[in-house]
């Protein structure tokens, strides 16, 4: 009897390797990534007649219980019957995630019986420049944050005239709140490499490098050894699948840089360089990694073309809304009851997702506000969660879509010490090029605090440095970093005055 | 490498050392951007980016002692002294804040008696603030080694310390 037990760096935060290692000794055991149901986590799963079947969470004292009720089939407190026919999975359009929890991560033979390379086969029967148009009528646009259409993105990159040309993934994800990135290279990383071969025949890149921040071991690990796999199966190499077309790629380590998400300055981190962000133009698509034409994209930007390029753009743009097409891995985060990740068409309004998806805090206590995007993402307060999902959607409140991740905070939350903590971040993690983000964040951080003790004259000088560095900062850390700070003070004044007052407990 | 060799005159360098460092150096000398992948060799053997290493790291590459040094301190996880024997890292950031990452800290750091980037007396074991683990869901986080912690507590933490013996 085959049986699951996620690998995914979640499940094992919460005990999986002990799971896993228990009902080895009566069971052959596969790893999988997660479904991405955080809460139901370790999630073991069991095959039988081709309908697989949960329990969950399986804590490693439940381990031996579980083994006995898979064995017999008998009733368990914590099964939870077919995984497939959950709400929660059944809510979703999961197509970049589509394979992620289904399969063995490492097996190209799954891969494959799975829908996996239909992608790349038909990227190579088609072309370059068929590709291209593809992505773009798609409507893709980057799944890291800055939403740029990324056909015309690789269009620009195809265009150049270069000896070399790169395709670069940006795998730092370092938003708070944000684990798509993760759980999709732990989980199924070679739609990752297919979607990456895909970019390179597209544009003529023959090599990529990944460049995963140093956080994620296990996406490390999964990522290098899925590139061997990949290798020995002929996806990459002198000849891609024998199509003449050569694309070979490796894995790079970041070093604990925030900034080195912002992509010149990740350009910078891979040549072996400080990662200070490089002013633009020119854009990377041009001088990108040593001064070549490279593309640079998100790891569910590229994740999603081998879907796109399978199924067709129209398929994928049918999907949305606006100006944002396709799907978005929604990742809810932080104090909310059911935590995961939901792939779901934009549209959906961000009280469906934390009130009926999310089932609200995970404290039981109201929730006061969400951050979406990351530290350089809005306060959205609850009152406010009738914004649509979507890209011009949230900036029309001044929020920011960014990576998708929407982190919950219950009404305990003291806003100002959040914003604190977000020029705090800045401070610590600016590269130190510009003066608004290098200086202005460590003013802020003083400002606040000035605040913090009751002395009100700080708020009309901390709205006026947050527009400094909004509007004088070179890249999104120092101009963005005022989104978190600005939202949590004009929608929540309460908690920047009066605070030589002994702060009162929220609903006390 | 001769002993009147520029290189063997820094202090506290010996020949085990520069042979290992050599080795780490030319198995990356051909990639392009080789410098990160060797600082990572040069942390992952030696616990942090000796001193010493970074003049025959110029050297070998091309660059600045004064270049290296800047990458070496530009980025958060380049030690330039050891640490301790485990490290164990506490996230700080926002996700795992909502769930009572601080008041987790703060009980952590009492109960190990040590503050953010110390080591304990006993050099068994260093606490280091992390911003994010991609653990969002199930917060707040922690992890040491290969171990992650997910919920975590206090009770957990100490468990954790404990298995690993620091």
């Amino acid at each position: 009897m085959r049986v699951w037990v996620p690998l995914d760096a979640a499940a094992r935060a919460l005990g999986a390797d002990e799971v896993a290692e228990a009902l080895s000794r009566e069971f052959t055991v596969t790893r999988n990534g997660t479904r991405g149901m955080v809460w139901l986590e370790p999630l073991v799963e069991v095959e039988r007649d081709g309908v697989r079947y949960g329990y969950g969470p399986v804590m490693p004292e439940d381990a031996a219980s579980v083994a006995g009720a898979i064995r017999t089939g008998s009733e368990h407190p914590l099964a939870l019957g077919p995984v497939e026919e959950l709400p929660w999975m059944k809510a979703q359009t999961r197509l970049t995630f589509a394979r992620v929890g289904v399969i063995d991560p490492l097996s190209v033979d799954e891969y494959e019986a799975h829908g996996g390379l239909a992608g790349l086969r038909r990227a190579i029967s088609v072309g370059p420049e068929k590709i291209v148009d593809e992505v773009t009528e798609s409507g893709l646009r980057g799944r890291g944050g800055a939403g740029f259409p990324t056909g015309i993105k690789w269009k620009t990159v195809a265009g150049a005239k270069a000896v070399r040309k790169y395709i670069v993934c940006n795998a730092d994800e370092g938003d708070s709140g944000s684990f798509a990135d993760r759980m999709l290279m732990e989980g199924d990383p070679l739609v990752l490499i297919e979607g990456m071969t895909i970019a390179g025949i597209a544009v003529g890149a023959v090599q990529g490098y990944v460049y995963i921040r140093s956080e994620y071991p296990d996406a490390i690990r999964l990522m290098q050894a899925a590139i061997v796999r990949a290798r020995q199966a002929g996806i990459l190499g002198q000849s891609v699948l024998g199509s003449g077309h050569a694309y070979d790629m490796e894995v790079r380590v970041g070093a604990g840089a925030y900034v080195c998400g912002e992509e010149t300055s990740l350009l910078n981190s891979l040549e072996g360089k400080r990662g200070i962000v490089r002013a633009k133009p020119p854009i990377p698509a041009l001088e990108g990694f040593l001064g070549r034409p490279t593309v640079v994209n998100n790891v569910i930007s590229l994740a999603s073309v081998p879907w796109i390029l399978t199924h067709g753009a129209a398929e994928y743009a049918r999907l949305g809304i606006g100006r944002s097409k396709g799907t978005i891995p929604v990742q809810l985060a932080g104090n909310v009851r059911y935590g995961g990740l939901f792939e779901v068409a934009f549209g959906m309004s961000l009280r469906q997702i934390i009130e009926e998806i999310g089932g609200g805090t995970a404290s039981g206590r109201p929730v006061k506000a969400a951050q979406v995007g990351g530290p350089l993402g809005s306060y959205i307060p609850h009152w406010n969660f009738d914004l649509p999902f979507g890209y011009e959607e949230l900036a029309s409140k001044e929020g920011l879509l960014g990576h998708a991740g929407i982190t919950v905070f219950d009404d305990t939350a003291d806003m100002l010490k959040l914003a604190r903590f977000a020029m705090e971040f800045c401070a610590v993690e600016s590269c130190g090029k510009c003066t608004p983000c290098r200086i202005g964040s460590i003013r802020g951080v003083e400002t606040i605090d000035r605040i913090a003790q009751g002395d009100e004259t700080g708020i009309a000088i901390l709205t006026d440095l947050c527009n400094t560095m909004k509007w004088g900062s070179l890249c999104a850390l120092g101009g963005f970093a005022p989104f978190p700070v600005m939202s949590a003070l004009t929608h929540f004044p309460e908690d920047f005055s009066g605070r030589r007052e002994p702060r009162r407990e929220a609903a006390e | 490498m001769s002993p009147d060799d520029p290189a063997m005159t820094v202090p506290a360098i010996d020949a085990d050392f520069l042979l290992r460092l050599d080795e780490i150096i030319a198995a990356h000398k051909g990639r392009e951007g080789p410098l990160l992948p060797i600082l990572h060799d040069i942390q992952a053997e030696w616990g942090h980016v000796p001193e010493a290493a970074q003049p025959v790291i110029a050297e070998a590459l091309g660059m600045t002692r004064a270049e290296v040094h800047g990458v070496v301190s530009f980025y958060h996880d380049f030690r330039d002294h050891p640490h301790g024997r485990h490290v164990l890292r506490l996230c700080r950031a926002e996700a795992c804040q909502s769930m009572g990452a601080e008041a987790l800290a703060d009980e952590v750091r009492a109960a190990l008696g040590i503050d953010w980037h110390e080591t304990t007396p006993d050099g068994r074991l260093t606490l280091e603030p992390v911003f994010c683990l991609g653990l969002c869901a199930c917060a707040p986080s922690a992890q040491m080694g290969d171990r992650l912690l997910g919920r975590a507590d206090l009770a957990k933490v100490q468990k954790l310390v404990a298995e690993a013996g620091a």
